[in-house]
């Protein structure tokens, strides 16, 4: 009688730890989405996931490098950091006195990204994941054709030094999480998927074959600016580069997926 | 005898055959000029002697000229700052400069020049930037080669092969945005030899700016991109804020003087009818290129283009830049100023105003505004405290007297009398509502002066008209008579 409630408890625990939500993360619905580079022959479908609901602070990317010495700067391999990184930190990896430690940890290039989420267990959201999660306002789903949600996404790039602000800081969407916009540029798994060539007015030009998808880039809306800005972004980053603006959070399949 | 004859012929034949020769030879000579201009050095054929760090200046001043120096291998370090900054009084915006400025700073270099750009964006910007020089022979202007991110330097080459004064803007998407953000200024590339010398040189760049409020609203505005599609701008101003030329920062010269004014158009949206009152254009550099034209009072300067103008100063006082598109210079900032010191010159300019009718702006011509909210405050019907209409009298008279009786009553001597203590103005009340209703011409004395000129029929409606004189009879030393609305009616029944 004994052992089978012991059992019981460990079986439903278990149960709990693998289809139970994650601490700190939310359940991003699956769904389809036309995304900036596609048209509406090119739609994207996403599976449900799991999404931090807040960036990597600088406070859990200190534990991190505690536990992981060989990524602090003094010791990272040079394929794998700019001379940037870790700005906010020591040789030791302790965060300096000036820094918020519940700010996102920026400074960090994608490889260093990208350890610490498998450190978690975790890995780092597709572009195309991380696009459908932020299309979200407060109330819906999908909020890119409304002018509040793009204004509010067009006024962050004019704020100076959003990256020292506390996590939380901006608000909570439709998914359950905070600060897809407002904080800082997010890694992703493949941010370089979407060329662009550094030429804006020449990726208007229709024939240009750097993109997966048909051109939709002439597009003049206003829900087309706020997302080509964080293109545009992407497509000025290498893997080892290090920007103080830029941030990112961890995100986590399903078991069955 | 036959011998001299033929030693005759033959010397004339000689002659002949070398006055031919000659000919012929000057008729071939003139063929070789065209083939001479081939012979000058192609540009891109210059040679470099040296390198040097480019000296980059904040506007409205410019590095010194080329001068006489060999074409160098030149290094220009710009560095993209996106920081907030003043547009007008109360009002803020969120400026992307290069180097700190709108328009960015000032770069100066010669023909054949081989520059060597590094473009450098500060780690605390959000976006990353690029740069298109319209003096780059290349693809982008440069821009394909200097896509950078924040906390990186992008460093391209390139070699200026054609004199001209060139405009230089972002050129990362969204495109317009970047440049109505303030990212542009101006790349001077002189011919050898550089410009003939002038005594001041000034760098001024007008620009269009798009903001969610109106003109003026208070706080920091975000920039709107639908006005700016639209290309309904909020303001149009030089050197990237109202006033930025003006008081305090006016430019100064001194009469005798020539003056060279390196002038851009960053648009992004619009052409500048760019003129300066009291002055006329002895030389303007048409677009910043070759042709030169004369006496021009008006030079258009496109969006993304650029001219050089020259003038000598003939008098003392101000000289005012402006884009004529009038509205802009005096509705939305266009306007800088040019301060000149020195001796007056009688003949050139008198500088006497003679007295006589003065139509002023803001004066009874003028239409007063009739929204919905002032037709119902036009209506009699409630009743209003002396304090209310003293009040209401202080903003009519701001709109309406102030151009000619000044801001304390005080007047203009011997043109306009005062207001101030007036004992012409409290011997009669009703001949005071007069004067506002039907004007007043002829010779009046006001505190002991004379006075002979005319005062036009304000076009105000009776409360307007009673709560202003209630105002100046409740102002600066009068004698406190409140002017009813019905007095002002009986006054124009008559």
């Amino acid at each position: 009688m004994f052992s089978r409630l012991i059992f019981f408890i460990a079986f439903s625990l278990t149960q709990l730890l693998v289809f139970g939500q994650p601490e700190n993360m939310a359940l991003i619905g699956s769904g389809t989405y036309v995304p900036l580079y596609g048209d509406d022959s090119i739609r994207v479908e996403v599976q449900s996931f799991h999404m931090d609901i807040y960036p990597v602070t600088n406070a859990e990317f200190e534990v991190f490098l505690k536990e992981s010495p060989e990524w602090n700067k003094d010791r990272v391999i040079a394929l794998y950091a700019d001379k940037n990184y870790l700005g906010q930190f020591n040789e030791k990896g302790d965060l300096l006195p000036d820094a918020n430690p519940n700010a996102p940890a920026t400074n960090v290039s994608w490889f260093a990204a990208k350890k610490y989420c498998e450190f978690q267990g975790k890995r780092l959201p597709s572009l195309d994941e991380w696009e459908f999660a932020a299309m979200a306002d407060e109330t819906t789903p999908d909020a890119r054709t409304k002018s509040t949600y793009n204004e509010f996404i067009l006024s962050w790039y004019e704020t100076p030094r959003t990256f020292s602000k506390d996590i939380g800081s901006t608000f909570k969407n439709y998914w359950g999480i905070y600060d897809m916009h407002g904080l800082v540029w997010e890694w992703t798994l493949d941010f370089n998927s979407v060329l662009i060539s550094g030429e804006s007015r020449k990726d208007m030009d229709k024939d240009n074959n750097l993109f997966c998808g048909a051109a939709a880039i002439g597009a003049s809306d206003l829900m087309n600016y706020a997302a080509f800005m964080r293109y545009a972004f992407r497509g000025s980053m290498k893997a080892r580069y290090s920007v103080r603006n830029l941030g990112f959070r961890c995100a986590q399949s399903l078991p069955d997926n | 005898m036959n011998t001299k004859k033929k030693t005759l012929s033959l010397a004339l034949s000689r002659n002949f055959l070398f006055l031919l020769g000659l000919i012929s030879m000057l008729a071939f000579a003139c063929n070789d000029g065209p083939k001479n201009e081939k012979q000058k050095t192609n540009p891109a054929d210059i040679v470099v002697d040296g390198k040097m760090l480019a000296e980059l200046t904040s506007p409205p001043f410019v590095p010194a000229p080329v001068g006489n120096r060999s074409a160098k291998h030149l290094v220009v370090e710009m560095e993209i700052l996106e920081e907030e900054g003043t547009m007008t009084d109360g009002v803020q915006y969120m400026y992307w400069t290069f180097g700190g400025t709108v328009p960015g700073s000032f770069i100066r270099a010669r023909v054949g020049d081989e520059i060597e750009f590094h473009l450098r964006n500060h780690p605390d910007n959000k976006l990353p930037h690029n740069i298109d020089l319209h003096a780059v022979n290349g693809p982008g202007g440069g821009a394909t080669s200097s896509f950078i991110a924040p906390g990186r330097e992008a460093v391209f080459h390139f070699k200026v092969l054609a004199p001209g004064l060139y405009v230089y803007h972002c050129a990362t998407a969204p495109v317009g945005m970047h440049i109505a953000n303030g990212m542009y200024g101006l790349i001077l590339v002189e011919p050898e030899g550089g410009y003939p010398p002038v005594d001041k040189e000034f760098y001024v760049m007008q620009g269009d700016f798009y903001t969610k409020g109106e003109y003026g609203e208070p706080g920091l505005q975000p920039f709107d991109m639908k006005k700016a599609i639209k290309e309904d701008a909020d303001y149009v101003v030089f050197n990237g804020a109202v006033g930025a030329l003006t008081g305090d920062n006016a430019l100064n010269v001194n009469v005798g003087e020539t003056v060279r004014l390196f002038v851009g158009n960053g648009g992004p949206n619009l052409s500048s009818s760019f003129h300066a009152i009291g002055e006329i254009f002895d030389k303007v550099h048409m677009e910043g290129a070759d042709l030169i034209n004369t006496n021009v009072q008006t030079t258009m300067i496109p969006a993304g283009g650029a001219a050089i103008v020259e003038f000598y100063v003939d008098v003392p006082g101000e000289i005012i830049l402006v884009d004529h598109a009038i509205f802009r210079a005096f509705n939305k900032g266009a306007l800088a100023m040019i301060n000149v010191a020195g001796e007056p010159n009688k003949t050139i300019y008198s500088g006497k105003v003679e007295e006589g009718i003065y139509l002023p702006e803001g004066g009874g011509i003028q239409e007063m505004p009739r929204s919905p909210e002032e037709i119902e405050k036009a209506k009699p019907a409630e009743f209003l405290s002396k304090a209310q209409r003293i009040d209401m009298g202080k903003n009519v008279y701001m709109q309406t007297c102030f151009a000619c009786h000044q801001a304390e009553g005080q007047g203009i001597p011997d043109v306009f009398p005062p207001l101030a203590n007036s004992d012409y103005l409290n011997a009669d009340v009703n001949r005071a509502i007069d004067a506002v209703l039907f004007g007043l011409s002829g010779e009046i004395t006001v505190n002991g002066k004379k006075y002979n000129s005319v005062m036009t029929a304000q076009t105000v409606t009776d409360r307007e008209a009673a709560n202003v004189l209630t105002y100046i009879y409740n102002n600066w030393g009068n004698k406190g008579v409140e002017v009813t609305e019905e007095m002002v009616q009986s006054r124009r029944k008559k």
